[in-house]
Order: structure tokens, then sequence, then C-alpha cells
């Protein structure tokens, strides 16, 4: 694990990543690295997350400059410019079922090609997909997902990149750490090795890349 | 008993559990033990429900990560959801989540509660505009094609045995007639349709 500027983080994505973003709703979101996002300009991202927020917040900052060329979530309910983006073709949007999704992360980050699962058989969703019969139920095979980075968002890092969350901002995060091939941290609060106590690590620092240094 | 609210009418179930009965609420972003909106003033930014609105959590309340909270959902362990819908079907299938060139906001964790929850309830309007809810197929796409368990509306209480719909309920001063006038499907009338107990 290496600590870096917030700059220097941002710097490291080419225009055109792939990115997965910690946060539901925009609780959770790593705001300061989407707002160094924002600043840089990096364009044609794909953003893997469960929501684009709302306008002004979190993934919807993104989706506010016009970063964001994919986007594949869950709901997009709540943020009306990525609606008005998506109709005027000038995004394109993949609607997933939130436990398809999470569990296709998790498939990326856990070494499996996918997972089966019953949500969306006989539904739009399973358009385009394998189904799979399995002691007496139905399953559609749905494929795992990775990322050029992970963005976390955590409440507590440790110098080593051991992180634990806080309440509802847990969310994604923890599941993304594992499915990018680079995992950024942006922590509410950097704190001595030996203060978040094994038993309550819930992202162990080797899959942290880098963490963002306060200032 | 864990049971997963919806937004809307669904959310409002909560101000009507009996003081005696045990139930934990989920709220799918990655919390059991959902208790009510804060106080002014005492809103965590961290803790908020599925729609991003501050909520507190209860005391023996738990917070997990989305694949825990969906394992949940999609693995049976809620006992109940209680959904909102757009139409209901004849065979008890739901459309809840789209209305194509319209309303497009995603299905979010519509189709894995639906899917995976032991109990679909439906709370909604019998009707939209006029128009019948209860029709006799979902003309909007699915939600999933597990059929709900039971569904109550301002009029009616219906029941989803074998994929057949029955009247099991009527809400107090609304006649047998009025529901049937009000829905599309073709509904079977239990022996006894009795008033609400509200």
């Amino acid at each position: 694990m290496q600590t870096i500027s917030v700059i220097d983080a941002v710097a490291m994505i080419p225009d055109g990543a792939t990115v997965m973003v910690g946060g539901f709703m925009g609780v959770g979101t790593p705001e300061r690295i989407i707002d160094e996002l924002v600043r840089q300009g990096k364009r044609n991202l794909t953003v893997i997350a469960n929501d684009t927020a709302l306008p002004g917040r979190g993934i919807g900052k993104l989706v506010d400059a016009k970063l964001v060329g994919h986007t594949i979530a869950s709901h997009i309910g709540l943020n009306p410019e990525t609606q008005r983006q998506m109709i005027a073709g000038q995004m394109k949007v993949d609607l997933v079922p939130q436990g398809t999704l999470i569990e296709r992360i998790r498939a990326g980050g856990y070494g499996l090609g996918g997972v089966l699962t019953p949500t969306g058989v006989g539904t739009v969703v399973e358009e385009g997909k394998q189904r799979i019969e399995s002691n007496g139920k139905t399953y559609l095979v749905e494929a795992a997902l990775h990322a050029d980075f992970a963005l976390i968002g955590a409440f507590l890092a440790d110098y080593l990149g051991n992180l634990s969350y806080a309440l509802t901002a847990r969310n994604f995060n923890p599941v993304i750490a594992m499915a990018a091939s680079t995992t950024i941290v942006a922590a509410e609060h950097i704190v001595p090795i030996g203060l978040i106590a094994p038993d309550h690590v819930v992202t162990p620092a080797p899959l942290v890349d880098y963490l963002v240094a306060n200032g | 008993m864990l049971v997963n609210l919806g937004i809307g009418i669904p959310t409002m179930v909560a101000n009507f559990i009996p003081r005696d009965m045990k139930i934990f609420f989920q709220s799918e972003n990655g919390l059991i033990g959902t208790g009510p909106i804060p106080e002014e003033g005492m809103a965590h930014p961290l803790l908020t429900d599925a729609g991003g609105r501050p909520v507190t959590a209860l005391p023996g309340a738990c917070t997990f990560d989305s694949a825990m909270s969906f394992g949940l959902i999609r693995g049976g362990h809620v006992d109940v959801t209680v959904l909102g819908a757009l139409q209901v079907g004849a065979n008890g299938q739901l459309a809840n989540w789209m209305i194509p060139g319209k309303m497009v906001p995603g299905m979010g964790g519509a189709m894995d509660l639906v899917t995976g929850a032991k109990r679909v309830i439906i709370a909604m309007q019998h009707t939209a505009k006029g128009k019948p809810k209860v029709v006799n197929t979902c003309s909007l796409p699915l939600t999933s094609v597990r059929p709900i368990d039971l569904l109550v509306s301002e009029m009616a209480v219906i029941a989803f045995p074998d994929g057949k719909a029955m009247l099991m309920e009527r809400a107090p001063g609304v006649s047998v007639e009025q529901i049937v006038a009000a829905t599309e499907a073709k509904l079977l009338l239990a022996d006894k349709i009795p008033e609400m107990q509200l």
C-alpha cells in the first residue's frame, strides 16, 4: 500500500477507464476522489455502481460533468440527469438487479466466472442470457464483472491500509475492493495501526493499493 | 421476523405494527433494525434508508455489505416484503419497475425481493387514474415470474392461491360489486367476504 495525494491518485486513471465506485445514493462514495475526477476532466468513463446518486452528489457529479459514457447500475431513478443523457443517447446505461450486480462484482473479485441466480428469470433481464436448471430450479448465468479501478469510501483506514466502514456507508465498498486491478481508498479518518482491531477489519490491507492522504 | 418495506404506501406499514410483535426491518442498503426518521438535527450522514433519506438504528441493529443484504433477500431469509405495484396480473404476477418509454428508473432491489422473499405483499391504490391495476395479464415488464401472495388496496384484500386471484375482504362500505367493477382480472369470490378489520 502506498499513500498518495488525491491529485496523483486520479492522474493514474486514464480516459475511458472502467471504475467501480462505492456508495449507495452517495452514502459511502469517496467524494474527494470524485471531485478530483471532475477537476481533471476524465472522460468516457465506464462506471459500475449501485446507482448514480443525485445531481451534485457522488457519482451524480461525474454525470453532471458528462464524464460517464457507460453506466452499469441497478437504479438511476433519483437522478434525472442520468435519465436525460440516456434518453438523448449520450450515455449507455445497463440496468441490473441490485442483488445480481453485487454478486457479479463479488464473483469478479472472488475468482469466479459468474453466478447462477433465479432473479430475472422470465423477465426482460433474461434476454441474451443462458438458463441453467439445477436441483429442479431455474437460474440465469450472470457473468463476473471486473474494473480497472475501485474507488472506495472507508470510515477508518490504518497506516497499513486495513479498512472499516460506518453504518450504511459500507454497501458496495468491501465487495468492489476485491474486483478491480487497482484499489484506491479515501477514508474519513486515517488512524494508527492497531486502532482497528483484527475482528473489526472489513477490508484487509493487502487489497488496498493506494490510500489517499489527508489534506 | 425480518421484513423489507418498499417506498411509498408500503413504508407506512411500519406505523401500524402491534407493540408485542417482534419485527426487524431491513433496509437493503445494509441495515437490519431500521428505526424511524431521526429528530431534527439528529441525522447521521452515514445512516440512511435505501432512498438515501436519514433513518435511525434501533438497539440491536446491525449493518452489513450489499452482498449479504441481497443474500438475505434472495436466500429466503426475509420473511415478508411489502411493495408497491404498477400492475398485478390475475395469476399474481407483478409489474412494478418500469413503464417503457416513460419511466425507466431501474429495478433496484425489486426483482430480488419478489424472487426471494418468503411472502410478497402488495400495498397499493386499487386503480390508477380510474384504470384497474389488477389486470388479466400484465402489459408492463414483469418484476418476477413468481406470483405475489397477497394484495391490499383501499378497496380490497386479494389473495393468490394457486395463481388465481381470490377476493378475501372488502374495505368498510365497499361492496363486492364495486371491487369487481374496479378490477379487470376475474376474481374468484371467497365463501364469505367480510369487511376489513381496521
